[in-house]
Parts: structure tokens; sequence; C-alpha cells
């Protein structure tokens, strides 16, 4: 069973280095861990048949995005969290509104708990793969999405546009022109 | 070969890590990798049951989620330079000029 032992291999990765994410005080090593994530995860969507999908995944999550993190976290050059002079006090035991998160995450795991468990009893996959032909070719992809969501393309790239001159403004000194 | 559910599992465990991300870090950066650790969890799940219902609108609507998360992370990334700018700090706790 080579293609389950690399299913559980890679979602082991990636789901341990995003839990190492979220444990590291340095925000350097996260930003390097999360990248091992999105690897494993760019490897998930090989054994799903959306080589393009893990493509993008590698060039624009790991690329891009994370080089762009990087950037940020040696601009600040801020490596530690300063806790110190903060509240430390756990969330369970502080007063008042701070516990309302605590209530939220205890309904999101008992909703993932309750979807996960309808899934599981739903048993096997619901469209037929067996002939293991690549049903998410290039081409198809290409067709779809220029004329089915060709609006939301479209739409995407105003999105683009808008995110570079807001981030461009925000981060801009106030006396520069 | 693999069943759906396995791939969910893996999703919704990616989801949690990175919602307690959020809410226990205390480091801006850190809670901007863990909304894109959540959007991955997404992902992952578009594209299996995209996989598995045998079309490719899973796959397109994760291009799109991708396209979202990099506007999100160029956005968020230049207010958290103009916070530091203005505080010295990356800790949220300090951020209380709008707190009542």
């Amino acid at each position: 069973m080579p293609e389950s032992l690399l299913f559980y291999v890679l979602s082991g990765l990636a789901v341990g280095a995003s839990a190492l994410v979220i444990g590291q005080r340095n925000p350097m090593y996260s930003v390097l861990l999360l990248i091992v994530s999105f690897a494993a995860l760019a490897g998930l969507y090989i054994t799903l048949d959306a080589p393009f999908v893990a493509m993008a995944q590698m060039i624009i999550y790991a690329g891009a995005i994370m080089v762009l993190f990087l950037f940020v976290v040696m601009l600040l050059n801020a490596p530690q969290e300063d806790g110190a002079d903060w509240d430390r006090t756990h969330p369970l035991k502080r007063p008042g509104f701070a516990r309302i998160g605590v209530v939220l995450a205890v309904l999101l795991v008992a909703e993932l708990g309750w979807a996960l468990a309808k899934v599981v009893s739903l048993g096997s996959p619901v469209g037929g793969r067996a002939d293991g032909a690549t049903i998410a070719s290039v081409r198809e992809m290409g067709r779809v999405l220029f004329t089915q969501y060709s609006f939301a393309f479209e739409a995407t790239s105003v999105l683009i546009l808008v995110a570079m001159v807001g981030a461009v403004v925000l981060a801009r000194r106030e006396g520069d022109v | 070969m693999i069943p759906l559910s396995h791939y969910l599992v893996v999703s919704a465990l990616l989801f949690a890590i990175g919602s307690a991300g959020v809410f226990l870090r205390k480091n801006l950066i850190t809670i901007l990798l863990s909304v894109e650790i959540m959007l991955n969890a997404v992902n992952l799940s578009f594209v299996a049951f995209g996989r598995f219902n045998g079309t490719v609108d899973g796959q397109i609507i994760t291009f799109f989620v991708m396209t979202v998360a990099a506007a999100e992370a160029a956005v968020g990334l230049a207010l958290v330079i103009a916070l530091f700018r203005g505080r010295e700090s990356l800790n949220p706790d300090a951020f209380t000029s709008l707190k009542w």
C-alpha cells in the first residue's frame, strides 16, 4: 500500500509541522516550519490528482507569500514575543468576556466531531475514481476557469489591485509622498 | 485508495490547529500564519471534495482562496508594519487605543 503510506506520511508531516508553527516562540522558525507544512500539503494535492494546484501551492504559497512573511519578520527584527509585561493568566481564569473564546473553541471541536462522525458513517467515496484517469487535467481547469468562473476571475484581479494599493498606502511613512 | 473521510480529518485537524494559534498566540505575525494554516485546511477539503465528486470546481475555488490569501497576507503584513512603527511591539494586547 504505497499510496496510503504516502498519505499518512504527508498528512502527519503537515499536521506536525503546523502544530510546531504555533508552538514556536521565534516567528522565523514558525515561517520556515509553515513552508514544510505547505510542501506536505502540496504532496497531498498530488495524491488527490491535482498536480496544478500542488504546483500553485508551492509557487504561490511556499514561494511568494512565505517570502513576504520572512521579509517582514526580518524587517521588524522582533524575534521574541514580549510577554513579560502583559497579562499571562490562562484564558479560563480570566474574568468576564475573555471566556467566550474558550466557549467558541469548544463549540468548534464539537462541530468538527459531529461533522466528521457523519462523514465517516458515509464510508466510501462519492464519485468513482477507480480508472485512475486524471479528471482534472489542466486543459479542463483552464476551460472552466475562463468560461464558468470568468466573472470571479476578473473580480480577483480587481481584488489584487486593491490589495496592492492598500498595502502600499498602509506601509508608507507619514512624510513620504 | 484513501477514503474521503481521511482527508477531511486532516483538514479538520489543520483548521483546529490554526484556530488554536489565533486564540493562543500573542504575536501578530504568528496569528497571520495561523490564518494561513486555516485557509490551507479549507483548500485541502475543497480539493478532496472536488476529487471525490469528480468535478474540477474544487480546484478552481482553491485558486480563488489562494488569491484572497495572498491579498490578505499583503494587507495584513502592511498593517503589522504600520502598527509596529507606532508601538514597537507585535503583541496584540499592546494596541488598546480603541478599547473601552
